[in-house]
């Protein structure tokens, strides 16, 4: 059971793609495809809903190894699923997301030309994640870290003929490129360090590193400070965490179905998960912690400023998770990794339902995402717009949705850590509540409300999506609703000690959470009230007054600009990495390949060489003469050679 | 016969050849047509006596190659220190008779169809090979120049023999008046070397020399100077060179064949024993300008052939660029390296033979043609005579596991090993300049757009000879054993007196 409900995918993935080489085209192979892969992903949901109950409910963790992979001197891993409460965790939000939206393509991807495949892509996805968060050792993380790498590049590209979906995936694979770098780094440097790759192993040996060095050419760096910075860098690279964030909203090029399985609710996680299940290693390092509670609360609120004035639907949400995902950061960061996980469960459930009520918008609109082009769609697409009040909802944190619980007790626990860091954090996660709560609403009320702005051919064909589309979103809107309110006691509540037993750690002196719950009633309630601000703000702006946002974005056109140029990253970037990589690689090519190397080496050597071939030929004359000439030329050489040597 | 008594059997294969070259001659006239017929350029009585003769020279050269092969292999001398006989000389006489036999073969049909079958060809043939034999065999100067000449004189017929072609009267007579002049240099380098020594005997140098050798009189080296260009130009190295291209493409293919082959060895044979015997203990003098002239050789050889169109052209400059490489082993001037040289040019001579039958069989409604472009696509139209091309080609780039290949890595190994690293790495680069001009030629039969067949059938002799040699050069490799020791045999002979 414990290994089937990670293969089960790589099983449905591997049917879909063996009708896709052999089947004949046609619906009855999509068809095939679509339920080969919807069954396994639903039996092994199935599966892990069993897992969840026996090994985070009842507490029968395990490791389960199915053979060795890897034997090479010291170096030891296996193909293993370890179980504890946090894969469980994982295994089960993966497995409940996935199949959702593997339902919901049915639908969306209907009428395209490659369902079986896409269909494998999900699958593959789904398996190569549910072998990151089942690893017991840091290779078998890599590969899953990897495999989820691959699928996300392939289903960016998935309309490979777009050259912007195209320029997108390569783009998030190369900025995943560096993250992975530094991922790749920090497993050398563990395994160097600690002569292992096992987890346990490492994280019984960690205690004895704290404060040891570690030279490198002529510096010196503490041990685990350093060990850890570089594995975040992979968890930055995977988790879209500012510097490295700016391929997320290009990923949006991706199908919809594939924005909210991926690039919302579990491959962006993985950074999160990755230092949830490193606790034991990140604990001892308390400067790499603040690293990451920087990263993520200056990521948060980044994100959230440039989602207020974007007006592409998906990017709205992209930076909305590009946001929240440093909500969890920085909940590692003050040592709240249940808190994290509690929100990234959550979170996975209401984003995935906004991607997939967006999806549905834009299938409505006939594949239009601008949200200038929207505008009063809420009589034509009732169910949808209920389903996008109840993730914004969720989103902004308001009582009694899910994420109201997962966020405060993130802004908290950060208040509660009573750390500078802390503070920076909690300060910053509140303005981005704010404007969290302004461009989720500024999106309702754009999409929804107000005068249609669309085409009239376009709102003409305005029409409710299919069942097969709308379940999914149902299943997703009782987690957005429910999860928070379940969750709470265990995740973060009373009983978090025995729901998550040994697999987080948390030092004595860091226990945030704990200290989350003797926090002052104002920061309690803040968050709700800037949420409620941000709401007001944006009815005032785009309902009562919808000709005032262009006036402030015309005074205040520096910073609007600022803000919708995404902080001038990409242009920062192709300043600094891309546009000196080409003139680089162009140098190297023109003038060194082809100048240097094949002008003075190949080229020039073959013209001289036929030069040279026409001088030698040039010195037969067919004169008699000349020929004797040439004798006798010779023989007073070498006789003066000799006279000049001998003396 | 005592010990200074007459003693001719040393001497009895040239002996035998000499006097049935005679005979056939002899022959030739009075079963030849006679009367006005006979002073015809050419009729068919002509051919039929020609093919007679021919065959029955062959058949002599034979014999004359089983006497020689029946020859002790010890050092004898006679004739008063004129004439010496050793392993040496056996090795090199048997290369001489083979080649000439093989490319008198291939004369005969060529002949007949150029309506230029004359018996005397085959004689001119035979008396040459006695010249060269005496060449090889030379233990003085003197007799070395007789030998030498008997060879030339010959040679200077044959290349003219097709006296109404303008082309081959021109090659005759300026081999002629070349020829002439690098005798002159070589009795001039040989009365120079009297003069200094006091002796022309080889065994009699080589005693003067070295008992001088570290200050050798700058007379004596001036002599050995003229002495080698003089044989430099018999085996066309450069910078003594320049009659090669000319003669080559000038007189009929048959004859170039010859040319490229048997004289060649003969006097390859000829300079290294020269250079080793009387005047080994001048090594250090003389590989300077063997060093000079086996470089030139090998880069004229490369570049000057790339521009050629004339198969029979590139050939001539190929032939020019591998004595470069058999030079090269003599510049070690030791026994490996003498190995190499003789090692070399025995597997020249069958990569050499191949190819010339393969241009022989160059002709199309009749005619001969004779540029490179007319093998356009003759692995479509005739793949097997491609093939054999092909592997000589490749052969003569040096590409392993062909003949060509150890040809090349037995000479580059001694000068490599007696530290002369300059010239072994020139040496691979200019192969690798004259890979282009070979591999052309493959790319030229197997890739380009067909020109029309050449006639067929090719001839009973002519497939023997080629299907022969062109797997000796394929097949080599397999069994490589026995001319490497018998070159080695060879070389030893001459580093043992």
């Amino acid at each position: 059971m414990y290994s089937l409900a990670v293969l089960m995918p790589l099983i449905g993935a591997s049917i879909a793609g063996l009708l896709l080489a052999f089947a004949p085209k046609g619906h009855g192979r999509d068809l095939a495809a679509q339920l080969a892969t919807c069954i396994c992903m639903g039996l092994s949901a199935l599966l892990a809903i069993v897992i969840f109950h026996q090994v985070a409910i009842l507490g029968q963790s395990r490791t389960v190894e199915l053979f060795p992979f890897i034997t090479s001197g010291a170096m030891q891993a296996s193909w293993a699923f370890k179980y504890d409460t946090l894969s469980a965790v994982m295994v089960f939000v993966v497995t409940v997301c996935s199949t959702a939206i593997h339902v919901y393509s049915i639908g969306y991807m209907h009428d395209d030309p490659g369902v079986p495949r896409f269909m494998a892509y999900l699958s593959l996805f789904t398996f190569c994640m549910l072998m990151l968060v089942t690893a017991d050792n840091f290779i078998q993380m890599f590969f899953g870290w990897e495999g989820v790498g691959v699928c996300s590049y392939l289903l960016i590209g998935f309309w490979y003929d777009r050259p912007s979906a195209n320029a997108a995936a390569i783009k998030a694979f190369i900025v995943n490129r560096v993250g992975d770098f530094g991922f790749a780094l920090g497993i050398f440097g563990v395994f160097a360090m600690f002569g292992s790759v096992v987890f346990d192993d490492v994280f019984a040996a960690v205690p004895t590193f704290v404060g040891t060095k570690l030279a490198f050419l002529s510096w010196e760096f503490d041990t685990l400070t350093l060990l850890c910075l570089l594995l975040f860098v992979g968890a930055m690279g995977k988790s879209a965490q500012v510097p490295l964030h700016t391929w997320l909203p290009d990923a949006m090029e991706g199908p919809t179905p594939v924005s909210a399985l991926i690039h919302a609710a579990t491959m962006v996680t993985a950074g999160v998960f990755m230092v949830a299940r490193l606790s034991p290693m990140f604990e001892y390092a308390p400067d790499a912690l603040a690293v990451v509670c920087i990263v993520g609360a200056s990521t948060a609120i980044f994100a959230a400023s440039v989602g207020l004035v974007q007006n592409d639907i998906k990017r709205v949400i992209a930076y909305s998770t590009c946001s929240q995902l440093g909500y969890m950061f920085f909940a590692c960061g003050v040592s709240a990794y249940a808190a994290a996980i509690f929100h990234l469960m959550t979170h996975a459930f209401f984003k995935a339902l906004l991607f997939l009520s967006s999806g549905s918008v834009i299938h409505a609109m006939s594949g239009e995402q601008d949200m200038r082009k929207m505008g009063g769609l809420a009589p034509y697409i009732p169910i949808t717009l209920a389903m996008m009040w109840i993730g914004s909802l969720a989103l902004a944190g308001l009582p009694f949705f899910a994420g109201y619980y997962s966020k405060d007790i993130i802004l908290e626990a950060a208040f509660g850590a009573h750390s500078a860091v802390g503070q920076y954090a909690f300060w910053l996660g509140i303005v981005a509540a704010f404007m969290t709560a302004f461009y989720s609403w500024r999106l309702l009320f754009m999409t929804f409300y107000g005068e249609p702005r669309g085409d009239k051919k376009v709102m003409a064909h305005v029409h409710e999506s299919p069942w097969i589309m709308l379940v999914p979103l149902f299943v997703l809107a009782v987690g957005a609703i429910f999860a928070g309110w379940i969750g709470y006691e265990s995740f973060v509540g009373s009983r978090m000690n025995e729901f998550w037993r040994e697999s987080i750690l948390v030092l004595p002196a860091h226990n945030s959470i704990e200290a989350a719950h003797h926090v002052p009633f104002w920061v309690k309630i803040l968050p709700i009230i800037v949420g409620l601000v941000g709401i007001g703000l944006a009815y005032g702006l785009y309902i009562r007054d919808p000709e005032r946002p262009r006036r402030i974005a015309q005074n205040a056109q520096g910073l609007y600009r600022f803000l919708l140029n995404k902080w001038y990253f990409d242009e920062l970037y192709d300043a600094i990495f891309v546009r000196p990589s080409f003139t680089l690689g162009f140098g190297f090519w023109k003038k060194g390949d082809e100048a240097t190397i094949d002008g003075l080496g190949p080229d020039n050597i073959a013209a001289n060489t036929l030069r040279l071939a026409r001088r030698a030929s040039a010195l037969q004359t067919g004169y008699v003469y000349h020929y004797a000439f040439a004798m006798l030329i010779g023989v007073v050489t070498l006789v003066t050679w000799y006279m000049l040597v001998r003396g | 016969m005592g010990e200074n008594g007459f003693n001719f059997m040393p001497a009895w294969p040239e002996l035998f050849l000499a006097v049935g070259g005679m005979l056939l001659l002899m022959i030739g006239v009075f079963r030849g047509p006679k009367g006005r017929e006979a002073a015809a350029t050419w009729s068919p009585a002509h051919a039929i006596n020609a093919r007679s003769v021919t065959w029955l020279a062959i058949g002599l050269l034979v014999i004359t190659a089983f006497i020689v092969s029946g020859q002790p292999i010890e050092r004898s001398v006679i004739f008063a220190g004129m004439f010496v006989s050793d392993a040496f000389s056996i090795f090199a006489k048997l290369l001489i008779l083979l080649g000439s036999a093989l490319t008198l073969i291939l004369a005969i049909d060529y002949n007949e169809r150029e309506q230029m079958a004359r018996f005397e060809y085959a004689v001119l043939i035979l008396f040459a090979t006695v010249g060269m034999m005496a060449m090889v065999s030379a233990n003085d100067l003197i007799s070395l120049y007789l030998g030498l000449e008997l060879q030339s004189l010959s040679l200077y017929v044959v290349a003219a023999f097709r006296r109404d072609s303008l082309q081959s009267t021109e090659a005759g007579l300026k081999y002629f008046v070349l020829g002439a002049l690098s005798s002159g240099m070589l009795l001039y380098g040989a009365s120079l070397v009297y003069g200094f020594a006091g002796t022309t005997s080889f065994p009699g140098l080589a005693a003067i020399v070295a008992d001088q050798a570290a200050e050798a009189p700058l007379g004596l080296i001036f002599g050995l100077v003229f002495v080698s260009a003089g044989l430099a130009f018999k085996v066309a190295a450069a910078p003594f060179h320049m009659w090669t291209p000319d003669v080559y493409e000038g007189s009929p293919t048959p004859v170039t064949a010859f040319f490229s082959v048997a004289p060649k060895i003969a006097a390859t044979a000829l300079f290294v024993r020269v250079m080793i015997e009387p005047f080994g203990a001048l090594g250090d003098q003389w590989w300077q300008i063997i060093w000079v002239i086996s470089i030139l050789s090998m880069g004229l050889g490369a570049f000057a052939a790339i521009n050629q169109t004339n198969i029979k052209r590139l050939m001539a400059y190929s032939s020019i660029g591998h004595i470069g490489y058999a030079l090269v082993g003599l510049v070690s001037g030791d026994e490996t390296g003498v190995r190499g040289v003789l090692t070399y040019v025995a597997i020249y001579l069958f990569m050499n033979v191949a190819t010339f039958a393969v241009i022989l069989c160059m002709r199309r409604q009749g005619k001969s043609v004779e540029r490179i472009d007319d093998l356009s696509g003759l692995a479509t139209t005739q793949p097997l005579l491609a093939a054999a091309l092909a592997i000589c080609m490749f052969s003569m780039s040096g590409i392993p596991p062909l003949a060509g290949f150890f040809g090349k890595l037995y000479v580059f190994l001694p000068a490599i090993a007696a530290g002369y690293y300059g010239l072994a790495v020139i040496g691979v680069l200019t192969s690798v300049v004259s890979a282009f001009y070979y591999l052309r030629v493959v790319k030229i039969m197997y890739f380009d757009e067909p020109a029309p067949a050449f006639d067929q059938p090719i001839g009973t002799a002519m497939c023997i000879v080629l299907a022969g040699t062109s797997l000796f050069t394929l097949l080599f490799f397999v069994y490589p054993a026995p001319l490497l020791g018998a070159a080695a045999v060879a070389a030893a002979a001459l580093f043992a007196g």
